[in-house]
């Protein structure tokens, strides 16, 4: 027993009684343990604790206080800076004056760490206020023509009042008030094209990811990398690279699918990276008891592997198809603007949300400034319903069944179970029938053997 | 000859040993459906990599025909764009694309480490996965959504920031204004906006999903034995963080960072909805005016004719074939951090 712990965890007095008994023995050679005169020393509480102490949390709150007090007193007390500059002056002051606290009463391994405990908050906090700033902020400008929808003393009905996502802009000119106009050409536009970009997408997407995963080769390689690169393709390129290929080559005039294949281009990358992650998920065990209980590749893939995944598939598709409703570029130049509403996505231009948001904010006129951002937190409400979909089916975890699936899984496995016991009957019913048939056949013309275990088979089956 | 009964027994061999030996090679026999299923399965990876192979193909040939009309040499080195009267070059916009992705990256690095390293080590086990999610989520919010707030919100907010920077630090090139009087009682703030800073910050926020996604995953990867040597040695958190995580990492961030400054070099619609496009090389980054290839195009395809469109896809070429470069050598770095990362676990 060492000396270190005995010191913790026993008194003196134990120490005492341990030390081996002198006189009797002493002329035997025996093993003595170091004498050690312990000083005498308070027992300790505790030696390790996990946890913010109280001076840590007095630390921080203090310095949270100090650092609001300087940036206060400098911008409105003072005048020395700008109040814009309060919150940027306040942090540096906080940092500052954490550090110097924490220096006070700790080494200086301490400090570096508590100041960069402090300094890696501030990022995440930070980015989190940035993202929250972008969204509120959208949904702030587009509040003017949300909020007509809700205001009691307007003498349109209500369902007039939610013309923003019942009427086109067609007809509608650069002066008319909040009341008129609305966003439902680019609703429609961009459900069309979202659409038949996720019908392409999806298949192509997941055939590709299987490639990559489950086939696999050299070839399989050169494919994944080159999907990787495809991550990055610029948007403003796949719009270019359609409008050479499409429009100039065979409409010669801008469309709605030509629009669609831009953001399937864009989308197709995304969607075979997220399907490609999953499908590593899925545990080796698995695939190789169906390949021992005799499936082959293909039936291995399309009843193993591919419902074990089922829902980061689902997931993989939904974000594939939230990055590809943003797209703005590609679509800006496939697929032209109009205010009318349009169905068509063969013929004649049809607009997007992302694409109409842009053409308002670029006009002169408020009312148009105030439905660009109303178009925009329309967008932001539609990526955000995929996004928390994604979130809410992609929570399950690999490999494990739900409820539902329990019990389609005992379903079936009773109606196998009957047809098991079953078996003999029915076969018995089968040879008889073959046997008779085989007899009147026998009638006719000379008997053919081999038919017969065959048809027996088939009845059986 | 050896009977049963006999003494010994010594085994008989066949003639030829050495046939025996070699092991077999396992062959295996595809079922039809499985060849089919392979054979399916194969074109779909074919088709992908015709995708790419066309925008490459399309851009190329429709841009050739602009860049042999001036030279190769020209096309990239004149500052000025007018297809019109055969005087054309990306030098104004392939700088002004670099300088954007530039302030981007010095803006967006720092906030990803940090973000990357608050979720993977610091911040509690529900915090961090809900943090994973905003980057998620993030990386959804589509660009036009951050242009909007750029142009609507950051460029009024940023523009006293960028004339202090510019006041006091003016003698460094890249800060200077030209045409600031310091004396002026009523000073121009236009001269402030649309400028490459402000669509820089923008294009920081699109890049900081991607590069913070990547940089979590390879901190996560250190591995858990020397992170608890190090704690055990008697290292903080943040030593251990300098000591090990980072290390570790190093690959990851290199990779993460290039692909993010991919992303910010082909940004669009926020720079397009924010700066206001200049012909020349501004090195001035504080000053009103700028480009960027990608804008360029969207800005300026509707009014081109058949040459001035060749020249634009020209330019899209040299945008492409930039970062196609760009990502395959980050992906490259980021795969062999990752295989050396995997060997201990």
């Amino acid at each position: 027993m060492s000396i270190l712990e005995q010191s913790e965890t026993t008194t003196p007095d134990d120490v005492e009684t341990e030390r081996p008994a002198e006189g009797p023995v002493a002329d035997e050679p025996a093993t003595v343990l170091p004498r050690v005169s312990l000083p005498e020393t308070a027992a300790h509480e505790e030696s390790v604790r996990v946890g913010y102490s109280r001076d840590d949390v007095l630390n921080l709150l203090g310095a949270l206080g100090a650092g609001l007090g300087v940036g206060a007193l400098m911008s409105v007390g003072l005048g020395i800076i700008p109040v814009g500059w309060m919150p940027i002056v306040s942090y540096g002051a906080f940092v500052a004056i954490y550090t110097v606290l924490v220096y006070l009463g700790n080494p200086g391994p301490a400090v570096r760490d508590r100041f960069w405990t402090v300094v890696l908050w501030s990022a995440g906090t930070a980015v989190v206020a940035a993202l929250a700033l972008v969204i509120g902020f959208t949904f702030i400008r587009g509040g003017n023509v949300f909020a007509q929808i809700f205001s009691a003393d307007s003498e349109q009905t209500l369902w007039e009042r939610l013309h923003f996502f019942t009427q086109d802009m067609g007809g509608v000119g650069p002066l008319a008030g909040l009341d008129q106009g609305g966003v439902l050409h680019a609703i429609v536009g961009t459900l069309i094209q979202i659409s038949i970009a996720v019908l392409i997408t999806v298949p192509l997407g997941l055939l590709t990811a299987v490639f990559l995963g489950e086939v696999g080769g050299r070839f399989a390689r050169v494919v994944r990398t080159v999907v990787e690169a495809m991550t990055a393709l610029p948007s403003v390129v796949a719009g270019l690279f359609i409008y050479a290929a499409i429009i100039i080559a065979i409409t010669r005039d801008p469309n709605g699918f030509a629009a669609s294949l831009a953001i399937t281009v864009l989308m197709l990358p995304i969607m075979i990276r997220a399907s490609d992650v999953v499908l590593r998920l899925v545990p080796g065990n698995l695939r190789e008891g169906a390949l021992a209980l005799g499936g082959g590749q293909w039936r291995v893939v399309w009843h193993v592997v591919l419902p074990t995944v089922r829902s980061g598939l689902v997931t993989a598709i939904i974000l594939a198809t939230a990055h590809g409703i943003g797209e703005t570029a590609p679509v800006l130049l496939t697929s032209g603007v109009t205010s009318n509403l349009n169905f068509n996505p063969f013929d004649g231009p049809m607009t997007s949300l992302p694409l109409s948001a842009l053409e308002f904010v670029r006009s002169p006129q408020q009312t148009m400034i105030a439905r660009g951002f109303a178009t925009a937190a329309t967008l932001l409400v539609l990526v955000l319903i995929l996004f928390l979909l994604a979130r809410a089916i992609g929570g399950q975890e690999v490999g494990k069944t739900s409820e539902r699936q329990l019990e389609r899984f005992a379903r079936r496995s009773r109606v196998t179970n009957h047809r098991i016991q079953t078996l003999p009957e029915r076969l018995a019913r089968a040879v008889a029938r073959a046997e008779a048939r085989a007899t009147s056949r026998q009638r006719r013309l000379t008997p053919d053997p081999a038919l017969e275990p065959a048809s027996a088979q088939e009845e059986i089956r | 000859m050896t009977t049963l009964d006999a003494p010994t027994f010594t085994p008989s061999y066949p003639a030829d040993q050495a046939g025996l030996a070699t092991p077999q090679r396992l062959r295996q026999k595809l079922e039809r459906s499985d060849r089919a299923f392979r054979g399916i399965a194969r074109t779909g990876g074919t088709i992908v990599l015709a995708i790419m192979i066309m925008v490459g193909f399309f851009l190329a040939a429709n841009g050739i025909q602009a860049i042999a009309s001036v030279g190769p040499v020209e096309f990239l080195t004149t500052a000025e764009w007018s297809p019109e009267t055969g005087h054309f070059g990306i030098a104004a916009l392939a700088v002004g694309t670099v300088l954007i992705a530039l302030v981007a990256l010095v803006v967006s690095f720092p906030l990803s480490v940090g973000i990357a390293l608050f979720i993977t080590e610091i911040a509690p086990p529900r915090l961090s996965r809900a943090l994973t999610s905003v980057l998620d989520l993030m990386a959804a919010v589509p660009s036009v959504v951050f242009g909007l707030w750029g142009l609507a919100w950051l460029q009024v907010v940023i523009v006293p920031f960028a004339k202090w920077i510019s006041d006091w630090f003016g003698w460094i090139p890249i800060f200077t204004v030209n045409g600031v009087d310091p004396n002026n009682p009523l000073p121009n703030d236009a001269l402030y906006t649309s400028s490459t800073f402000i669509a820089g910050l923008v294009v920081a926020m699109m890049a900081i999903p991607i590069m913070a996604s990547i940089m979590r995953e390879s901190f996560s990867r250190a591995p858990v034995g020397e992170r608890e040597g190090a704690l055990a040695l008697g290292a903080t958190r943040w030593g251990m963080i300098r000591r090990v995580v980072l290390p570790f990492g190093q690959g990851g961030v290199i990779g993460a960072t290039m692909l993010g400054l991919g992303r910010a070099l082909g940004e669009t619609i926020a720079i397009y909805l924010i700066i206001s496009p200049v012909f020349t090389i501004n090195f001035h980054i504080l000053q009103n005016g700028s480009n960027s290839i990608a804008a360029h195009i969207a800005l300026r395809y509707g009014e081109a004719n058949e040459f001035g469109l060749s020249a634009l896809m020209a330019a899209g070429l040299v945008l492409f074939v930039g970062t196609m470069l760009l990502n395959s050598v980050a992906s490259t770095i980021i795969a062999l951090s990752r295989s050396g990362a995997e060997s201990e676990a």
